[in-house]
This record gives structure tokens, C-alpha cells and sequence, in this order.
């Protein structure tokens, strides 16, 4: 007997005398010790289906269909059954751990709760089994972490204390919803291969939720692809990699970005150059606000650009990648020079920087927050219009449709609101928004991370034609080496506002010398790279 | 642009939905307004005027326009006193001078029809408001006031022998706009206040938020108290103190908002085009702010009204010849031995702020985007 059996799942929802079906006749199975990966791009019913096993979703879900966890039927058990069953029989990690753990408590009280509440554990045998649970998921000097708040620790503890949680009733079975998607690549080697250890000496199963495919020919035995609600291939990673039987695996396989950036003309004038551009924070203390010292947020950063040149900037999160972009766009106070097309960025002010606005723009990552939901696609895509004004004889509607179309969207859509479009169309309207005034140089802060890989392909694809064609001067922020590979002519590496490594593309990503662009190296292309 | 302008968006367009599918928001709003509605022309309802009479075949509409008595052919310039039989009489025959003697006697000759032909007599007629009675007018019936409810006055008379029913009416009207005009007021000055704290933080913030201490620090009684004893309080002096002292409960509410929403990425987009901050804060961050507006604005509604109320109960808000719910409590708390006042007071205030209650209610449903609606 399989430990969890799910049979023809159908979740459905109701919403203004609407039926939704969210996820349609899913049938899969973990077995004991296995770690199953269920894949599928955001929106296809992933984590709904595994929610859906304990019954973790609103009250408006209407479910049909079995999910047999060692043979009995989790979705006909009594509210208190299945109160036992959670967080003792089947236990969850998600995706944020910042969220998952309650800010005010404290490490050992948030794992006791779970201890007293399953197991009737108190006083000195709850802690010396929370010591021990912190031990297991690798966490230093246990004792010590005890009565240190969420915000005390780094994101990687923190997802360490949520797996301890997670552990503390001896669970059958796993279930890991995105655990790694909000760390940075080094830490989430770190918390994978903690997890397969715990695998192996816990006699875990694993149902392992992810939109990585790297991950899942790295962890998981047997993979599930899920598109639109449904189960579309399921098999062992190794049949499924090598041999993809349907045709949406094949394109999430392919889906990687290709090709590489087009090369700079040898004359091309320089846009932007820095010397020793540097963002400190101060940090008061005392009575009278004294300066005592600085977070080095950006330290000493020199860059040169030309036209039709990308320089990609790398680094984890807190490095400083996005605070220079922001300096450079005078978004952010910052000392040292900095000159873009001629003009000291330091010195400009007023009317004076408004008007320079319009040949340095910046897209965001996320495409659901850069946008204003009460605004149409028009309204935001002519926005820079109505500060900058129109083209000389040119009408607002017709420039906004021209621009669509060069970004791949259909004018007829321009006046939805942008909870009618697709992550990928989003992020074409934010480049839009950014083309729409014609600039010379375009900051991107990750604009493919938060986008499924067969739509960053496409976004790549966009910018790598715009900016041939318009010659623009991209700035490009990501930790994701693929996508740099694929735009980057030079790269810059970060690491806590210092710049580690700079170069040629093609150099730095072939014979990395920093140990943390290996690292990165590594989590990119795995061990093809 | 005009049609988009025009039409609901699809949010909107969903949360009418919603607001519709609440039946009870619906019935209260629909109750609330039709009151509203109707005690706005509290005048056509309750008058000692009359809405339209016949003079010597001339219409005329002393409910809107002064007529001495000499108009109707009586002795003084002051305004004619329309419950007074000897005007009625005037009105009736035409201005014949035999009304002074003996009024009642001529009233029912006319009315009998016997005049008909004789000498100077021109028949007139009058048409009152249904309740023959403004929110001022003393009606000295037989009995000390307050009188308890008969067929003249539906509800009784207050210790001033006035007609309860008409002060209601015009009470209600004047409780509900005063709250309206306050909450649109402090809710535009309190929004704005709010978004500027909000969005430049810093310094700006600090600043503000002491003075706003301070401000909220100062007792609105004993102000109200000093004002009262420098001028005569009246409608608009209680509106403008009460805006003065009332638009910090918005505040704090747009300022979590706006520092919250400044930072969005859309907000730095919006930045990064070299738009201005003041079409930032109105384009981008208020629409978003509104919704927590909405859902706060029945509190500052209710909270009018109750304001109004116990200032008048407490004898320093509206002077008691205004009409006042606030004023009939205090009498009915005066007057134990008449106990239609409090019945009518209770049951005015009941019904207005549970209607009030129920339509926000409705709103505030509509608007939670968890919410979701069969």
C-alpha cells in the first residue's frame, strides 16, 4: 500500500455563481521513502493539490474524489481526525519562512507549542527534544538560538527552524511547497541537501513542490507535471528528462534561455561611467544621534557602459544589486561620481532631473506589484507621456498601440485592467512603460525571476531584439546565470555592497575566480556548467 | 476615453455586485435614503405655514414668501399668524372686516356655503402641510405641556408645547446632514493630512504627527464651552468646531497606507518617470488607500451623529430652539412622568443608526476582496 494515494482529486470553487475548477481528476501516489516532485508553472494547481490533502484551504472549496493517506480517506475525516493528521502524520514546509514563522514568539516557545499541542511535552523534556530537533536540521550552537526571535536569524535558519518544526512529531510524510524559492542560490544547496539527509535518516517521504527543474534532477525520484489543473506526464526524473512523453514537458524542458547578446559596435559612446559610487547608510546611536558607523550598502562601484552594451550585475540578496541601480536613477542619495550622457547625476536637480528622466528607465521583478491595479494598460503605459510629452504631430493612442506591438502585445487589449493579463504580458506592459519614451539606458532589477521559465525565455528573446534594435544601454540585475549568459556582454559580481569580480561575460562565467560565482555557477546549469 | 471613464470598472462592477447581493445593506439604504429624502423637504411636510393659499382669487405660497397680515386685509405689518382664526377667516372670506368679531362664526358660514353672493366676500382657501405645525411652533392646547399624543399632535408635545413629530422630522434632516457635512469634511482634510505624513515620512511625519498629539490633546468640550459663551452657536459654528477637532481619526489610517504603499514598485516606477509627487499621491497611492477609507468612514458617520447628539443632551451644542434629537433626550430624561419623548427618541435614534450600520455593513462586505460571495 502506497502511504498517500490520491485518486481523480477535483477541487472546485465558486465565485460570483462561477464554477472554478482548480485542480481536475489529479491522481498520484507517494510511496514510503520516496521523494515525488510535482512540477508545473504558477497558477496549474500544484500547491492546491497538496493543501488539498489535510483539507488546508477555505471553506468555499468543494472537493470530490479520494486522497487515501495509509488507507484511509483524509477528505471524508472529521475536522478533529484531521487535526491529527496535520502537523503529526503530514507535515508542511512553505515557501516564505519570514511569513510561516509568527514574529513575536520565540524560537523555542513556536517549537514547544507544536511539542504540547501532539505529543503533551513540558518543561525540560520539550526542550532538550527542541535542542535536539535543532541539532538534526544543522543549526549552530542550539542552546544559544533558543530564545532568538524570527528576525534574528538569516533566511536560511530560519527555513532550518520551519523543517525542525516540521520534523518535531516524527512525520510520515513531507510536504515542501517552494522551500527554496525565496533564499539565495548558495543557501538553498545547503537546505536540498539537508533535506535529502533527513530523507535517508528519517525514513521521510517527500512530496516536494517546485517550478525548478534544476531541483527536481537533483532531489526527487519520481516527478509529476502539472499543467492547468492537471496531471499531464508522470514517471521516474530520468524517463521523464530524457524522454519527455508530452508535449508541454518538452517545452518546460526546452525552456531554457538561449543564444547570446549581440555585440557592442566598437565606436559606441559611452552612457553612463562611475568612479567610486558608493550608497552608506549611517547608523545613529546614543542620545544626540551620533554617527557611529555605516551599512555599506553599495561600496565603490565603477561602472562604464556604451550603447547597445548589457552589464549584468550578480549577487545574493542584501549584496546591494538592486540600491545601485536605484542610485544610479538618483532614486537614492549616494556619494561619488557618476556621469550619464555627459551630465554629473550628482549635480542635476528639478526640472533639470525630471527631464533626464526620460532616457534612463528601470523595470521591475515583480510584474504584479510595478503595475497599478486601478489603472488601465493605457493609463500606465502613457504615463511617462504625460510628464514627458507626446512625439511633435503624434497622438497618444496611436504611440501606446505602436508600442505594444513592439513588445509583443495586442493594442486591442489597452484598456484592461492589469489583473486581466498573464504574469509575461505584465512585464511586457512595465517595458512598455519604459520604452514608450525612447531612453538610452534601461535598469531591468530581475525582471524574469518572478516569471515562469517558458515565459522568461520569451521576455529574453524581447529585450535581446529591442536592444538591437534601439541600441539601448541595459543594466541588468539577476542571480540567475542563465538568463545573464544569455544578455550579459560583461558581468559584475557582488557580495555585501563590495564588487568581488568583474569582467567579459564569457570570461568570468568560464573561469570564475570568486567562490561565490561558482557557487552560483553551480546552482545555474548544476553540474553540466 | 469617455466610455472607460464612464463605466464601472470590473472591480467595481463586482463589488456593486456584491453590495447587491447583501439584501439587508440594500432594504437599509433603500429605507435610509427614502428618509433622508423625505426629511429634506421637511418644510412640505411639517409647516405652520401653508403650503398654498387662495387670496381674492390670488395664489400665493407663504411657506416661501413673507405676507404681512395687512396682505390679507388685517391690521399689522408682522407676518401674518396662520393658525390664528382671524387670519384664517381673512384668507377664507376674502379680507372682510367682520373676521375680527367673530371669526369661528364666519369660518363655518363660509364653509356652510351661506356667504355666497354677499357684499366684499371673495371665497379663498388654504392648503397646510400635513402636520400643521413647524419644529418652533408653540401650540398652547388645553393641559400643561408636554401633552401626551392625541389626533392635533401624533407623537404629543414637548415641555414647550411643541409638536414632537415636526421635530423629528426636521431633527432627523438636521442630525444626518450635519454628520454628513462633518464626516465629507474631516474625511478630505483627514486623507490629506494623512497621505502627506504618508508619503514624504521623515521629518515631515514627525513633525506632524506631534502636532497632531498636541491638537488631539485639546478637551472639544471646554472649546466648545468658550466659543458658545463668545458667539451663538449655530449649525455652521458646530460644523466647523466639529471638523477643527474631528479630522485626526482619519490620519493614522491613510499614513499606515501610504507608508506602506510608497514603497511599491509601481510607486518607484512611477517615480523613475519623473512624474510629480502630488499626481503620485492622487493617481497611484489614494485609489489603493480609499478602500480602508471606505470601510472606516460609517465609524466617523455614526460617531457624528452620537457627537451632535450628547453635545445638545448636555445642553452646549445646538440652542434649544433648534431641533434636536439630543434636546428631545435631555427632555425626556426631564420629564419621566411623559414617556412618548423618550419612546420617540429611542426609537429615532435606534432606527437611524441601525440603518446606517446595516448599509456600511454592506460596504464594507463588497469591498474585502477575501470575501467571496455565492
Amino acid at each position: 500500500m502506497s502511504l498517500l494515494e490520491i485518486q481523480n482529486l477535483t477541487v472546485t470553487f465558486h465565485q460570483d455563481g462561477r464554477e472554478i475548477r482548480a485542480v481536475r481528476n489529479v491522481s498520484l501516489t507517494v510511496e514510503k521513502g520516496e521523494t515525488l516532485a510535482l512540477v508545473g508553472e504558477s497558477g496549474s494547481g500544484k500547491s492546491l493539490t497538496a493543501l488539498s490533502t489535510v483539507k488546508l484551504r477555505p471553506d468555499t472549496a468543494e472537493y470530490s474524489g479520494q486522497v487515501l493517506f495509509k488507507g484511509v480517506d483524509t477528505l471524508k475525516m472529521a475536522a478533529r481526525d484531521l487535526q491529527s493528521v496535520r502537523g503529526n502524520d503530514i507535515s508542511f514546509i512553505f515557501q516564505e519562512p519570514m511569513t510561516s514563522l509568527n514574529p513575536l514568539h520565540t524560537i523555542d516557545k513556536q517549537l514547544a507549542e507544536s511539542l504540547l499541542l501532539h505529543q503533551g511535552l513540558t518543561g525540560a523534556a520539550a526542550r532538550a527534544r527542541v535542542i535536539e530537533l535543532l541539532t538534526k536540521v544543522g543549526i549552530a550552537d542550539p542552546e544559544s538560538r533558543l530564545s532568538a526571535y524570527p528576525h534574528q536569524l538569516s533566511g536560511g535558519q530560519r527555513q532550518r527552524v520551519m523543517i525542525a518544526m516540521a520534523l518535531a512529531n516524527g512525520p510520515e510524510l513531507l510536504i515542501a511547497d517552494e522551500p527554496t524559492t525565496a533564499l539565495d542560490v548558495t543557501i538553498q544547496a545547503q537546505i536540498l541537501e539537508l533535506l535529502a539527509d533527513l530523507k535517508r535518516a528519517e525514513g521521510l517521504s517527500l512530496l516536494f513542490i517546485t517550478h525548478d527543474l534544476t531541483i527536481v534532477r537533483r532531489i526527487a525520484d519520481r516527478v509529476a507535471v502539472m499543467k492547468d489543473g492537471e496531471v499531464v506526464e508522470t514517471g521516474p526524473v530520468e524517463q521523464v528528462f530524457t524522454n519527455p512523453q508530452h508535449p508541454y514537458t518538452r517545452s518546460l524542458l526546452a525552456a531554457e534561455p538561449q543564444g547570446a547578446p549581440n555585440p557592442v559596435a566598437a565606436d559606441a559612446p559611452e552612457v553612463l561611467h562611475t568612479d567610486k559610487l558608493r550608497v552608506w547608510f549611517p547608523i545613529h546611536r546614543g542620545l544626540l544621534r551620533r554617527t557611529v558607523g555605516h551599512i555599506k550598502a553599495v561600496n565603490e562601484a565603477n561602472i562604464r557602459l556604451r550603447r547597445g552594451e548589457t552589464l549584468g550585475i550578480v549577487g545574493e540578496s542584501g549584496s546591494g544589486k538592486t540600491t545601485l541601480a536605484l542610485a544610479l536613477l538618483r532614486l537614492m542619495p549616494f556619494e561619488g561620481r557618476a556621469v550619464f550622457l555627459g551630465r554629473d547625476l550628482g549635480k542635476v536637480r528639478g526640472a533639470e532631473l525630471r527631464a533626464m528622466r526620460r532616457d534612463m528607465q528601470i523595470v521591475f521583478q515583480d510584474p504584479f506589484g510595478s503595475l497599478s491595479p486601478r489603472m488601465t494598460a493605457e493609463q500606465i503605459i502613457a504615463e511617462g507621456l504625460t510628464v514627458h510629452g507626446l512625439e511633435p504631430g503624434r497622438d497618444r493612442g496611436e504611440m501606446v498601440a505602436e508600442i505594444m506591438r513592439e513588445v509583443g502585445l495586442d493594442p486591442a487589449t489597452m484598456t484592461r485592467y492589469p489583473h486581466e493579463f498573464s504574469g509575461g504580458q505584465r512585464q511586457r506592459i512595465a517595458i512598455a512603460r519604459a520604452m514608450i519614451l525612447r531612453p538610452q539606458l534601461l535598469v531591468l532589477d530581475e525582471p524574469t525571476s518572478a516569471l515562469d521559465m517558458t515565459v522568461q525565455v520569451q521576455i529574453v528573446d524581447l529585450l535581446r531584439a529591442l536592444q538591437e534594435k534601439w541600441q539601448l544601454a541595459y543594466l541588468f540585475i539577476s542571480h540567475d546565470l542563465r538568463v545573464v549568459r544569455a544578455l550579459a556582454h560583461r558581468v559584475m559580481v557582488m557580495k555585501s555592497g563590495d564588487v568581488v569580480e568583474e569582467g567579459a561575460a564569457d570570461v568570468v562565467l568560464a573561469n570564475p575566480a570568486h567562490p561565490y560565482t561558482r557557487a552560483l555557477l553551480k546552482a545555474a546549469f548544476g553540474d553540466r556548467g | 476615453m469617455a466610455p472607460s471613464a464612464l463605466k464601472l470598472s470590473a472591480l467595481n462592477q463586482r463589488r456593486w455586485k456584491n453590495f447587491k447581493a447583501n439584501r439587508r445593506a440594500v432594504w437599509a439604504l433603500v429605507l435610509f435614503a427614502t428618509l433622508y429624502i423625505l426629511s429634506l423637504g421637511a418644510e412640505l411636510l411639517a409647516n405652520d405655514k401653508p403650503l398654498l393659499v387662495s387670496y381674492r382669487g390670488e395664489w400665493r405660497m407663504p411657506f416661501l414668501t413673507f405676507y404681512s397680515e395687512r396682505d390679507f386685509g388685517g391690521d399689522f405689518q408682522t407676518e401674518a399668524v396662520y393658525p390664528d382664526p382671524v387670519v384664517k377667516c381673512l384668507i377664507k372670506s376674502g379680507g372682510m372686516v367682520e373676521c375680527f368679531d367673530g371669526p369661528e362664526t364666519l369660518i363655518q358660514s363660509i364653509d356652510l356655503g351661506k356667504m355666497d353672493g354677499a357684499p366684499g366676500f371673495q371665497k379663498g382657501w388654504i392648503l397646510s402641510a400635513p402636520i400643521p405645525y413647524s419644529f418652533n411652533t408653540i401650540n398652547n392646547v388645553e393641559g400643561a405641556a408636554p401633552s401626551a399624543p392625541d389626533d392635533k399632535h401624533l407623537l404629543g408635545t414637548d415641555d414647550t408645547a411643541r409638536d414632537v413629530l415636526a421635530r423629528v422630522i426636521y431633527g432627523f434632516r438636521l442630525s444626518i446632514s450635519f454628520a454628513l457635512i462633518v464626516s465629507v469634511l474631516t474625511s478630505i482634510i483627514g486623507v490629506i493630512a494623512g497621505a502627506v505624513q504618508g508619503y514624504f515620512g521623515g521629518l515631515t511625519d514627525l513633525i506632524f504627527q506631534r502636532v497632531i498629539e498636541i491638537w488631539g490633546a485639546i478637551p472639544m468640550l471646554y472649546v466648545i464651552i468658550i466659543v458658545a459663551a463668545i458667539w451663538r452657536m449655530n449649525f455652521w459654528l458646530l460644523v466647523i468646531l466639529s471638523v477643527v477637532f474631528g479630522w485626526m481619526g482619519l490620519v493614522g489610517l491613510v499614513r499606515a497606507e501610504f507608508l506602506r504603499a510608497r514603497n511599491f514598485e509601481y510607486v518607484r516606477a512611477a517615480q523613475a518617470l519623473g512624474v510629480t509627487d502630488r499626481v503620485i499621491i492622487f493617481r497611484h497611492v489614494l485609489p489603493n488607500a480609499m478602500v480602508a477609507t471606505l470601510t472606516y468612514l460609517p465609524f466617523i458617520i455614526t460617531g457624528a451623529i452620537g457627537s451632535l447628539a450628547s453635545l445638545d443632551y448636555l445642553g452646549f451644542g445646538l440652542p434649544s430652539s433648534a431641533p434636536s434629537l439630543g434636546e428631545l433626550t435631555q427632555q425626556a430624561k426631564q420629564n419621566l412622568q411623559a414617556p412618548w419623548l423618550a419612546f420617540t427618541a429611542f426609537v429615532t435614534f435606534s432606527t437611524m443608526l441601525s440603518l446606517l450600520v446595516f448599509v456600511f455593513e454592506g460596504v464594507r462586505d463588497a469591498l474585502d476582496p477575501r470575501k467571496t460571495f455565492r
